[in-house]
């Protein structure tokens, strides 16, 4: 592992972390499919719980699918940290004298590649099976991307309070899910406007605003709380 | 000038008595227990010390003083 | 500027801010029960009826009230957890631990209230639009901060993570806001126009006006005397508060 102190991302702590990461994660292979899986079967329980009628399912698919990816998201968030934590490789990122903010965003880049980023390319097959109208798949597929990156971004603040915490969880759920609410209110609004044959341009640029924002602020928020629920 | 033409007429409120007051008297609730509480856990920690302080004296071991508050 | 900074630094320390709140605390809890007891009775039997909604308007006099405060404590929590980071103040944080509950169970009074307002009004309890919907995140927000508290077993830890947690909120309150407004806009009925009252009548605004300077007053005096019960359980093996009951 690479021990320059430099942050260029060609070489140096970031792409270190990142690359590590990924590894890791693919590795474990099966536990990726876990988000994906739930993904699928709750969109099963739309149909099953509401009504399976088109009309029905259209009225509620944009909603209803980001509903859905960010329950997914939320369920994987809790895995950024906790591993880490557990074999003790996060007490080491924390007091190396790497910028922390740098190598939590690497994580956080890593852990967005294998979840966020397969839920927003299976969206379309949710799409489909709930009735989705073509014009929204662009729009679900853009609004997704951009909103799951920046779930994974907001979720890493929530993650890095309570890794220390045993069956923290719960807690990160409730801590995360006010936090998650615009992100939600745009997502599924572009997607809206997009079915109703509106331009979802606008709703796009401010969810791509949100995502923005968190890529400045999160990664301090969460190194500081890192800081905190190592060190206290 | 009081807008009610008697005390029943201020408890029914026009029929929206209920609603009103129970609004009230749940935010009165709420409010006297937030001057409460504090007031129970203060009494509750000096009595705490309070013992605490004649258990000491009563054993008399010789400590120092108890620790300097700081800040 | 010298003696102001000797004077919040002595303020700081838990052992003088106790003494200093002991000597303000009988007046201001005197300031809160006259405003209160004003206000509520102006309110309840003196402000004139409302006329389209009768009297379930006199819920305003406590729904608005709570309203402001459960927002603006919000400020309070985390304006104390930033002081509390930054200047490492340990009075800071309890004053931080005590917004906490006084926000959250000032916010369920707003949206209790709010609700009992709504069903002889609109006839409705709940309705989720953007002023209501706000509220209710921000009791998420709430709750979010004083489960953080009570997950961690460290005391400095939790106050830091839950200074942090605040912060974070704090910067959501207005997107949050903007968002639901925004969202609710496109969603609207046509014929709902919900919260109206944008001109208020001066004889229902007076008294609303004494109410809320009563839940400021109030506020103040919860938060003081919940601070000081956390000085005394953080502070119960010093001397000073030994020496209270001339111990």
């Amino acid at each position: 592992m690479s021990t320059e102190g430099d942050a260029s991302l060609g070489s140096g702590p970031f792409s270190a972390i990142f690359v590590r990461d990924l590894r890791v994660a693919l590795r474990h292979r099966g536990e990726l499919a876990n988000p994906l899986v739930f993904f699928l079967m709750v969109a099963t329980l739309v149909p099953l719980g509401i009504s399976p009628e088109s009309s029905v399912l259209t009225l509620l698919a944009p909603g209803m699918i980001w509903v859905m990816a960010l329950l997914a998201s939320l369920l994987s968030t809790e895995s950024l940290f906790l591993s880490d934590f557990r074999d003790g490789s996060l007490e080491q990122l924390v007091i190396s004298p790497q910028p922390l903010w740098l190598l939590v965003l690497a994580k956080v880049l890593a852990h967005w590649l294998v979840t966020g980023l397969p839920l927003t390319l299976f969206a379309p097959l949710l799409g489909v099976m709930l009735a989705l109208p073509a014009e929204g798949f662009v729009t679900l597929i853009a609004s997704l991307a951009m909103g799951t990156a920046a779930l994974s971004m907001i979720g890493s603040v929530g993650a890095a309070l309570t890794v220390a915490i045993p069956r923290g969880g719960l807690l990160l759920s409730l801590i995360v899910m006010p936090l998650y609410m615009p992100v939600l209110i745009f997502g599924a609004t572009a997607v809206q406007q997009a079915v109703d044959g509106f331009s979802a341009s606008g709703t796009l640029a401010i969810l791509g605003a949100l995502f923005a924002f968190s890529c400045m602020v999160t990664p301090f928020a969460a190194a500081g709380a890192l800081r905190i629920s190592l060190h206290g | 000038m009081f807008q009610f033409d008697s005390f029943a007429d201020f408890m029914t409120m026009d029929g929206h008595g209920v609603y009103v007051w129970v609004s009230y008297l749940i935010t009165l609730v709420v409010m006297v227990w937030l001057l409460v509480w504090p007031l129970v856990a203060s009494r509750h920690t000096r009595k705490a010390v309070r013992r605490g302080a004649a258990r000491q004296e009563r054993f008399a071991k010789p400590r120092g003083s108890a620790e300097e508050p700081d800040g | 500027m010298a003696s102001f900074y000797q004077w919040f630094h002595r303020l700081g320390a838990p052992k003088s801010f106790y003494f200093l709140t002991g000597k303000w605390l009988p007046w201001l809890a005197l300031a809160t029960g006259v405003l209160l007891v004003a206000g509520t009775v102006w309110g309840l039997g003196f402000a004139p009826q409302d006329a389209k909604q009768g009297n379930s308007y006199r819920i305003i006099f406590i729904h608005v009230p709570a309203a402001f405060l459960s927002l603006a404590g919000y400020y309070v929590m985390a304006v104390a957890g930033a002081i509390g980071l930054i200047w490492r103040m340990k009075l800071s944080f309890m004053v931080m631990k005590a917004a906490a509950p006084l926000g959250a169970a000032l916010t369920f009074v707003s949206l209790f209230t709010g609700a009992l307002w709504g069903k002889p009004t609109w006839g409705t309890y709940w309705v989720w639009d953007a002023r209501i919907t706000s509220m209710l995140v921000l009791f998420f927000l709430y709750l979010g901060v004083l489960a953080l508290q009570y997950a961690y077993r460290s005391g400095d830890a939790a106050n830091k993570a839950s200074a942090v947690l605040a912060l974070v909120g704090t910067v959501n309150i207005p997107i949050i806001y903007k968002s639901v407004d925004w969202w609710y806009t496109l969603h609207q009925p046509a014929t709902l126009k919900l919260t109206g009252a944008s001109t208020i009548h001066p004889e229902m605004l007076y008294p609303l006006l004494v109410m809320i300077a009563a839940f400021y007053c109030f506020y103040a005096l919860a938060l003081i005397l919940a601070t000081r019960a956390e000085i005394l359980h953080r502070e119960r093996r010093t001397a000073w508060v030994a020496e209270l009951d001339g111990g």
